[in-house]
């Protein structure tokens, strides 16, 4: 870091009042720039939510804003997980929606009635400018720089890694959360920088807020024990950490528990024991300190420090016995597959089969963060120069963040706000040194000057009288020219990394998924609207409580835009009623319908894509739901038998019996053929030809095919008249004969009656 | 729950410490154990080291400090006599117990923290931080305690 800020424009205090202002249209114009490079889909499409999970998000908060704050925490919602509800008020996180009712208050109360959709669409722009704004207060707190803070509030204002999370129409808990983890940090380096109660408080505060908003708040709840646990063992113990820590974690950890769904969980679960270990540790470290100071004697000092010791194995050998015996919970799934990486894939599979839960691979970081990405070791090396209490937080921030996003794409998220700060502080150290235009005088020994005429003459003259080697060399680049390039390779360094964002952001993260856009020949754009299309057929032609069975990605969905009651979503809470609908997907219909008639199911729903070549359909997430299905029956669905001897996934004609009798691939498939001329079927997803004769359908009807057929929706048939089973009803009346039976009678049965 | 209360004990006992070494603590007691003195001898034992303690704790401390310890020791004997009391009757309302304990908890952390940032001897490391300004913290860290405790015990 430059200790020595340096100044060149601007002196003196008229040159301060510049300054400010200067800083505050800098930072409105990063607001600006942050919120317009997040309008894309908005311009292009329309104002509505994207992707599944904002859609229950936005629901709820429509469930806020009718009916009061009282009735959303404790709401309970019959429309979701059929048989069972969903007791919605203990089961999410409730800041989100409670920051866009209070929004919506507000501005009714000033008389500008905005639709809570726009709100909801528009929450994620409005509080990028926020976290902007925070990343800059977070940076001056690291670094003395004057451009330091700057330009982490522009990286983090336009880095596609924070934008893919919160463009326009994204109403995620991430829209806010990410805000809220950068302030509650920027609290934090506050309260450990000044030992204040009150900054620790205001954090703690910030912290409960963040905990009301995102799952991910545990990163804090860890990160900053962590960044106490390392300075105790650099022996950076001070007052004012005990200060900021201890206020923070009791008023901390009183917030959380206020959450309903966070509720005991700090002290009964391994992910906040870090938290209270480390508090019960500067507990005694601080005890032992105030007792040193009263003793003289040395050996007395020792016996303190073997006594801190012996407590401290004492009680984490106390934390692993109470694991053990079952008091404080283990590691939950999606936490514990951070650490085993191989362990969602064979044990939990719901936790695998989400996207976002890969690994992530290189060109992830280059694409998401260009420049920054390089620049954040150097900042983070600029750190261990500069040790002070902040910059451990830095470097423990980095290393930690840089695992977890290897670990998980989705991650990425965390990781960057400290690439950000990272590359800010490295950046404006290489400004800071090439931006000066003084130079320092070359120095001149003393015994050739002596009257200070420092004209061409006498230098000359000096420099010839010393000798070459005994000439002080003058270490450093000083040549305007060298300066000018450096600084220029650096300018276009931003201007490109500015175009890539904007690129990134209009090409990669800008698209509704609800609906999606092609191009047609003439370069005009197609948009294919299957999706709204049927949900709205659904809204309008079924029963208001008509049962919908599809995957659970489309729960939240169905749920917001058809408004009609599911039996599976998103918020997988219950993965034996998800392996329920998965057992149903991929057994045969004699066995599937039973289970769709217990559980009341009016409508059946897939998502095919074979007609138009949208991979993301049912299809090919049908293996997941083979594989959530064997985790419950291993005995009644088997995933080796979709695949054929040869051990190939195949819908064309060599797919195996399994896979053709399976209800999944009935209605992906029925009525399929009558598109094509004869023998000609396609499915543009597999690529393959498909067979001649389309599946047959006995328990199920169809009802609604879009235009695009990318969404089909049958209805499930009620029970035969005569009580016969569906396969002979249908059979007959398709008029097939039955087979002449040679007055053969079969074996007779009792009729118990 | 067993560091966390061992710390806050241990912690507790930083005016009248009678014993240093293990942690199962009596409740420390805000009067001195008095033990008349055999002789001052050069190698003292733990007890004379104690009483150096105590009576070098007695001299140097102002009288503003000392009424904080008392309330320190308060709280600890409250917050233990609550955790003795959920250990025999069981802890059926739990948040009742953990909202009385952590107000216990945190008050005297709070307590604590005001002791550091108002000792004179550690006025280098608060430059920023006066007496008084300390004290509107400690108002404000308490405010905010009582109000979510009082939210939690329901």
């Amino acid at each position: 870091m430059v200790a020595k800020t340096q100044e060149p424009f601007f002196q003196g205090s008229t040159g301060k009042n510049s300054r400010g202002v200067l800083r505050i249209v800098i930072l409105c114009l990063i607001a600006g720039a942050a919120i317009a490079s997040r309008l894309f889909s908005v311009i292009r499409f329309e104002s509505i939510i994207h992707e599944f999970d904002p859609w229950f998000n936005f629901r709820a908060t429509k469930y806020l804003v009718s009916n009061g704050f009282y009735d959303f925490w404790d709401w309970f919602d019959d429309r979701t997980w059929h048989p069972l509800g969903r007791v919605t008020g203990g089961t999410l996180y409730p800041g989100l929606m409670v920051t866009s009712g209070v929004i919506y208050h507000a501005l009714r109360a000033l008389t500008i009635p905005v639709d809570i959709r726009n709100i909801c669409v528009l929450l994620a722009p409005g509080f990028s400018g926020l976290t902007a704004f925070a990343t800059y207060l977070f940076t001056n707190e690291m670094s003395t720089s004057p451009s330091a803070g700057l330009l982490a509030a522009i990286f983090m204002g336009i880095a596609p890694g924070y934008i893919s999370r919160s463009v326009a129409g994204s109403y995620d808990n991430e829209a806010i959360a990410i805000f809220l983890l950068v302030f509650t940090f920027y609290l934090w380096i506050k309260a450990i920088k000044l030992g204040s109660a009150f900054w620790g408080a205001l954090c703690a505060l910030f912290y409960g807020y963040m905990v009301s908003a995102w799952g991910g708040y545990v990163f804090i709840t860890n990160l900053i024990p962590l960044h106490v646990f390392v300075l105790v063992c650099m022996g950076r113990f001070s007052p004012r950490v005990y200060v900021s820590y201890c206020t923070w974690y009791a008023l901390g950890t009183l917030a959380s528990m206020q959450i309903p769904f966070v509720g005991f969980l700090p002290i009964r679960s391994s992910e906040h024991m870090s938290a209270l270990g480390v508090f019960g540790l500067l507990q005694l470290v601080g005890f032992v300190e105030f007792v040193r100071s009263g003793v003289p004697s040395k050996q007395f000092a020792t016996l303190l420090r073997g006594f801190v010791l012996v407590v401290f194995v004492i009680s984490f050998g106390g934390l692993v016995l109470l694991t053990v015996s079952g008091v404080i919970a283990p590691w939950t799934g999606r936490f514990y597959s951070l650490w085993d990486t191989g362990y969602a894939k064979i044990h939990i599979p719901i936790i695998a089969s989400v996207s976002e839960h890969q690994p992530t691979a290189w060109p992830a970081y280059f694409f998401d963060l260009n420049l920054l990405i390089w620049l954040f070791p150097a900042g983070v090396y600029l750190c261990f120069l500069k040790l002070a209490d902040e910059q451990v937080f830095v470097v423990v921030y980095a290393i930690l963040a840089s695992y977890f996003s290897g670990v998980m794409v989705r991650l990425m998220l965390t990781l960057t706000p400290i690439v950000c700060v990272a590359a800010a502080l490295a950046l404006s150290n290489i400004l800071d040194t090439y931006l000066t235009f003084k130079s320092p005088d070359e120095p001149i020994s003393a015994a050739t000057v002596t009257d200070g005429a420092s004209n061409g003459a006498t230098k000359k003259a000096a420099k010839q009288e010393e000798l070459r080697s005994m000439r002080q060399p003058l270490v450093g680049i000083y040549a305007s020219f060298s300066k000018i390039s450096v600084v220029g390779a650096m300018t276009t360094y931003l201007l490109i990394f500015v175009l890539h964002c904007t690129w990134v952001t209009s090409n990669a993260y800008s698209s509704p998924s609800v609906v999606l856009a092609s191009r047609m020949p003439d370069g005009s754009q197609h948009i294919i609207d299957d999706y709204r299309e049927a949900y709205q057929w659904l809204r309008q032609n079924t029963k208001e409580d008509a049962k919908i069975m599809s995957w659970w990605d489309y729960g939240y969905q169905i749920g917001g835009m058809a408004d009609r009651p599911t039996l599976v979503d998103n918020n997988t809470w219950n993965n034996t009623h998800i392996a329920t609908v998965g057992k149903a997907m991929s057994s045969r219909e004699e066995v599937s319908y039973p289970i769709m008639r217990q559980h009341e199911v009016d409508y059946v729903l897939v998502v095919f894509g074979g007609l138009l070549g949208y991979s993301g359909d049912d299809i090919n997430k049908f293996l997941w739901m083979v594989r959530i299905a064997e985790g419950i029956w291993p005995d009644e669905v088997k995933e080796r038998d979709f695949f054929t001897e040869r051990g190939e996934y195949r819908v064309d004609d060599g797919a195996t019996q399994t896979m053709k009798d399976s209800l999944m691939y009935k209605m992906s498939y029925y009525n399929y053929n009558s598109l094509f001329p004869p023998g000609q079927a396609q499915d543009r997803v597999r690529g393959v030809k498909m067979p001649e004769v389309g599946p047959v359908l006995n328990t199920v009807e169809e009802a609604f095919t879009s235009e695009n057929w990318i969404i089909r929706i049958y209805k499930v048939k009620d029970l035969d008249n005569v009580g016969r089973d569906h396969a002979s009803a249908a059979s007959f009346d398709r008029g097939n004969k039955k087979k002449k039976a040679m007055k053969k009678r079969g074996p007779k049965v009792l009729r118990v009656e | 729950m067993a560091p966390k209360k061992n710390a806050a004990a241990a912690a507790a006992i930083a005016p009248p410490t009678t014993q240093t070494t293990t942690t199962t603590t009596t409740i420390p007691s805000s009067t001195p154990i008095k033990i008349p003195s055999k002789s001052s001898s050069q190698n003292q034992s733990p007890q004379q080291v104690a009483i150096g303690i105590w009576k070098t704790y007695l001299d140097k401390t102002p009288q503003r400090t000392k009424l904080i310890d008392v309330f320190m020791s308060f709280l600890v004997v409250v917050g233990v006599l609550q955790f003795v009391y959920c250990i025999l009757a069981g802890n059926y309302p739990f948040n009742a117990f953990l909202s009385g304990f952590s107000a216990t908890v945190g008050q005297f952390v709070l307590t604590a923290s005001l002791r550091i940032q108002t000792n004179e001897e550690n006025k280098a490391e608060f430059n920023s931080v006066s007496p008084e300004r300390a004290f509107a913290d400690y108002v404000f860290g308490s405010l905010i305690l009582h109000f979510f405790c009082v939210n939690f015990i329901n």
